[in-house]
């Protein structure tokens, strides 16, 4: 199988999925569960089998079609993309195992069509990893949105459609009222979209223009929840936790980032940002949306909203880490995304767990549960770690390089913010890890429960374990990233 | 053939105006049918032989009788001529093939050859005005069009479309009373009648006063038919009461034969001529399609009634294709021309949905069409695909109009920037009002699902299966136990079978039996060649949306031709 044809299945395939899930469901809903975990395991052989050419320094490409002369949905593999598909298709298997667990745990209804669309979800999230152009990065965006809407409003009462209806609302506002009018504005100043290394936008654009237009790109990027473009984020909780978990933790909130940096590094290009002086906010926009978001999640009181508020915070850091245009924060930034998918999928995992096995949502009913739960609450703590920054977790090795990436700059506002939000997530995970392990249950709960279903804990424990091994075994991970560092600065 | 080929521009119309008194002769109703569509797609051919003709390269001009141009009347087709014969002639099949249901259950039978012989005149009138080369030959099938659109509007039982038709002939007739008494200004000057004549004449004439005028009449008088904000209150109630295939044909087209003339007249006859015209015509006419944008998108926010919410929504769309026009810029008059292919398919491809949702539904009301998607998901599915396109997602034709709507309003400086905020703007309405009807049909209660026997047995059925169910396999043990109890106490399995698969390739059984099962408790899909249109026009928004060389290439081209005598 050539490059072009694993890059064409890796966007084919779930979709094919899809299909497969909605025929298989007519026979047993074991063979539409096993479908998904076929599907799911092919887009990871074929996104990972791309890995060996990538790191060998080829960047296959391939056009899909030319709307008119000029714009075309193009796709081309490089290092960040080739990180976020691995990524997500990877965490795609691990999250469908869990989520039959926990659809089936929960007895949820309509289960066919949550399926379906978590595969076409899948599917816009290759598109996006792969994406060419800035139209083609557009188009998949927008599927991704649109297809979330069903999986957000899976359950259908009125407070959902509620919920669903900010989520669309924010992602559609933002994406077509400042991110269309930027990506036209680049296409009309540059001729061009396409993702270069280097960047296309040096020269062509000057003075506070270059300041606006990246305003318009980052507040215009809805799903990378800078403040104030973050509430769909809090929203989006009232979807099904294995939506929260791949989709809200991994999949659309890295696309956001994703497609931010993908902007700056390939767009405007790092040193021509770095010149340009009205560039400057970003990295304080990224900073205030760290603290503040931190600050509202020492607040919450239930588990999944805290979790959506430390994912704003912990998406900012990829951001600011961005915004700080040196190499070592670049690096930091990408790995963050690494890092930052495994530590909060294992939390977002946790709490699905707590919830089918002792329908508990709200912190205060969480003492004493790590007596029940061991496996689960100690992947919790794993996670809890990571979102810190404490070794031998992932969120150890990423806080590592965007400081270092912060001194190679002399960035004292970064370091700070670095400081201040480690404070802070201390001050929001350690209290619920401690009640979990040492506090008494107030009331004993009516169900006397054990663990989650088998399939979702076997889930949060890879995960939890994968935490740890990007701790112990990075290089990998370093070595992709280092090609994205080389090919542009 | 290439003598064949010359008789294009004449058998456009030749062949729907001489098919109409023979369609009023046939009985019964379905032979009348057949043979309309059997014009209607002939036109349509004769359209894309046309534009096939024009991208290779050729321009058609034909003398009626061979009388030479300036005495006889004279027929041409060029770019733009070819992209409107399209969305006319195709406006009108689709709408044909859909509405054979839809006509059948709102007008009865014996009256039936005479509509059909309406709808040809309509069409004849509605082909022959961008054909015409000649000011009165324009004139005489914009009265041949608009006397059968009020025939069409008023033809089916809703009684509440006689005043709508009212307000609209008075309207219309206004408009074509200035639209003539310009002409004869112009004819007054030049003795000419010719368009191509009339541009070199009235260059000549010392006195440039009465030719202003008449830019006035026309302009206004066509921009009224066009239904132009504030001249568009004729539309509304004329869209929202008429059958519901007559919608759908009048909304995807009629408008915009009107805005092509105006177009025509205003940048072919008196831009060259008029000193400032240009300026004249910007000035005059960006403030009305900046208010048409927002003020329609505006009501369309708070419309109930389904109809009505994309009337108001086409009174927007109308002021997006002003809105470029007005630039008078090669990249703003294309992209408004371009959205003039562009929104015929979206809003086709909407109406067409409407039409299938009227055909199960009490009405289109927003409390007649609550929670329908679960027993319609297919004509549901097309509505959203539609809906983005209205609101221009990437992947569908929408955004292509966008696209290059943004990009000519970005050549203009500071106004650009505020047309590119209005646009945006109004782009976000449409995301509200379509998001609006999609959360009421997905997500609201289903009355007549409450209220059919079968449909509520069958919902506490499998309610109670899913409390009682146990274990993990609950699901598939729900979907199978609900069917084998559904099928012993209802009678239509069917409808059971679609609430289920809501989403899912299921649904394509179930179109079918729910035909068979017609009488039952609760209404399923629409019939299926209604539906299979409907996907059709949904799936050429997708098409020209990842596919968009032809419109493109016609609307820039277009744009050309409009504008070479700007300097």
């Amino acid at each position: 199988m050539s490059a072009q044809h694993a890059i064409l299945a890796a966007l084919v395939l779930p979709l094919v999925g899809a299909l497969g899930i909605a025929l298989a469901a007519r026979i047993s809903a074991n063979l539409r569960e096993a479908v998904t975990l076929a599907t799911a395991a092919a887009l990871a052989v074929v996104v990972w089998g791309l890995l060996p050419e990538l790191m060998a320094g080829e960047r296959p490409a391939l056009r899909l079609a030319e709307i008119v002369p000029g714009i075309e949905i193009a796709l081309r593999v490089e290092p960040l993309g080739m990180l976020f598909a691995a990524l997500a298709s990877g965490l795609w298997i691990i999250n469908s195992i869990y989520s039959i667990g926990y659809m089936r745990g929960n007895r949820e209804a309509k289960q066919t069509r949550f399926y379906i669309f978590f595969a076409i979800a899948i599917a816009a999230a290759m598109g996006i990893a792969f994406a060419g152009n800035l139209i083609t990065l557009f188009l998949f965006y927008e599927i991704l949105t649109l297809s979330t809407y069903p999986l957000v409003s899976h359950k259908g009462d009125a407070n959902t459609v509620r919920s669903a209806r900010v989520y669309l609302g924010v992602l559609l506002t933002t994406s077509i009222g400042l991110l269309l009018p930027a990506i036209v504005w680049t296409y009309y100043v540059a001729g061009t979209g396409d993702f270069v290394a280097g960047g296309i936008l040096a020269g062509k654009i000057e003075g506070p223009a270059i300041g606006l237009l990246l305003g318009l790109f980052v507040f215009g990027v809805g799903k990378a929840a800078i403040m104030p473009m973050h509430r769909w984020l809090p929203a989006a909780m009232v979807a099904p936790t294995p939506v929260s978990a791949l989709l809200h933790a991994v999949a659309v909130v890295k696309a956001g980032v994703f497609t931010i940096v993908k902007i700056i590094i390939y767009l405007f290009g790092v040193d021509f940002l770095f010149a340009a002086p009205s560039s400057g906010w970003l990295l304080y926009a990224a900073a205030f949306t760290i603290i503040a978001a931190s600050v509202v999640a020492l607040r919450q009181q239930n588990l999944k909203r805290l979790l959506a508020y430390s994912t704003i915070a912990q998406l900012s850091y990829v951001v600011m880490a961005t915004a700080i245009l040196k190499p070592l924060a670049e690096i930091g930034a990408a790995t963050h995304m690494v890092a930052h998918a495994f530590g909060k999928i294992t939390l977002f995992f946790a709490a699905g767990a707590i919830y089918v096995a002792a329908k508990k949502t709200e912190l205060q009913q969480l003492r004493g549960i790590g007596r029940r739960m061991p496996w689960t609450m100690t992947a919790f703590t794993i996670g809890a770690l990571s979102m810190i920054g404490v070794p031998p977790t992932g969120g150890f090795v990423s806080k590592w390089y965007i400081l270092a990436g912060a001194f190679q700059a002399d960035n004292y506002i970064a370091i700070g913010t670095i400081i201040a939000s480690t404070v802070l997530n201390a001050a929001y995970f350690l209290p619920i890890v401690y009640m979990a392990w040492f506090s008494r249950e107030s009331t004993p709960p009516q169900r006397d429960h054990g663990e989650a279903p088998f399939s979702m804990v076997l889930a949060l424990t890879v995960t939890a374990a994968l935490t740890i091994a990007l701790f112990l075994f990075n290089g990998p991970v370093l070595e992709l990233e280092r090609q994205l560092v080389e090919g542009t600065l | 053939m290439i003598e064949f080929n010359h008789h294009l521009p004449a058998l456009q119309v030749v062949v729907p105006l001489l098919s109409a008194p023979l369609v009023m002769l046939l009985r019964p109703a379905g032979l009348a049918w057949a043979a309309t569509t059997a014009a209607s797609v002939c036109a349509f051919a004769i359209a894309v032989a046309l534009t096939l003709g024009v991208l290779a390269g050729h321009e058609y001009s034909y003398q009626m009788g061979n009388w030479p141009a300036p005495y006889g009347i004279e027929l041409g087709v060029d770019a733009f001529t070819a992209l409107v014969l399209l969305v006319v002639t195709g406006a009108s099949t689709l709408a044909l093939l859909a509405g054979r249901t839809s006509v059948d259950a709102e007008i009865e039978q014996p009256r039936q050859p005479l509509f059909y012989t309406a709808w040809l005149l309509a069409l004849a009138g509605l082909v022959g005005m961008p054909v015409s080369a000649d000011a009165f030959n324009i004139f005489v099938f914009m009265e041949i069009s608009s006397l059968a659109s009020y025939i069409l509007i008023s033809g089916g039982a809703d009684r509440r479309a006689l005043p709508a038709v009212f307000k609209y002939l008075v309207m219309g007739t206004i408009g074509a009373t200035c639209y003539l008494i310009g002409i004869g200004l112009i004819y007054l000057m030049t003795g000419t009648l010719n368009l191509a004549d009339m541009e070199l004449r009235i260059h000549e004439v010392a006195d440039k006063r009465p030719t202003l005028v008449a830019a006035g009449f026309i302009t206004v008088g066509l921009a009224l038919k066009a239904a132009v904000f504030p001249l568009h209150v004729w539309l509304p109630n004329a869209y929202t009461y008429a059958p519901n295939a007559v919608t759908v044909f009048l909304a995807a087209c009629a408008t915009k034969v009107a805005l092509y003339l105006l177009l025509r007249f205003d940048f072919f006859v008196f831009q060259p001529n008029l000193d400032g015209h240009a300026v004249q015509f910007a000035y005059f006419l960006m403030p009305l399609a900046v208010l048409a944008i927002l003020v329609g998108s505006g009501v369309a926010l708070f419309e109930r009634n389904l109809k009505r919410l994309l009337a108001y929504s086409s009174v927007a769309q109308i002021g997006y294709i002003l809105l470029g026009a007005s630039l008078v810029s090669l990249a703003g008059l294309g992209a408004g021309i371009l959205h003039i292919f562009n929104h015929a398919l979206a809003k086709g491809a909407l109406f067409l949905a409407v039409a299938c949702l009227a055909s199960r539904c009490a009405g289109v009301r927003f409390e007649d069409i609550a929670g329908v998607a679960q027993r319609m998901p297919w004509t549901m599915g097309a509505f959203v695909l539609a809906g983005l396109s209205l609101i221009g997602v990437p992947g569908t034709a929408g955004f292509i109009s966008k696209w290059y709507l943004i990009s000519a309003a970005l050549g203009e400086g500071v106004i650009g920037g505020l047309l590119v905020a209005v646009i945006v703007v109004s782009s976000l309405m449409a995301v509200v009002y379509i998001w609006r009807v999609v959360e009421t049909a997905y997500f609201g209660m289903d009355s007549a699902a409450a209220a059919g026997p079968g449909e509520s047995a069958a919902g506490v059925e499998s309610a109670t299966g899913v409390e009682s169910a146990t274990g993990v396999e609950s699901a598939a043990e729900f979907e199978s136990a609900a069917k084998v109890e559904s099928a012993a106490k209802v009678e239509s399995p069917a409808k059971v079978e679609s609430n289920e698969n809501t989403n899912s390739s299921g649904a394509i059984k179930s179109i079918g039996k729910v035909d068979g099962a017609a009488g039952a408790a609760v209404p399923g899909e629409a019939p299926a060649m209604l539906l299979a249109v409907t996907w059709a026009a949904a799936l050429a928004n997708l098409y020209f949306g990842l596919q968009s060389y032809l419109p493109v290439a016609l609307s820039s081209s277009a744009a050309e031709s409009l504008l070479r005598y700007v300097p």
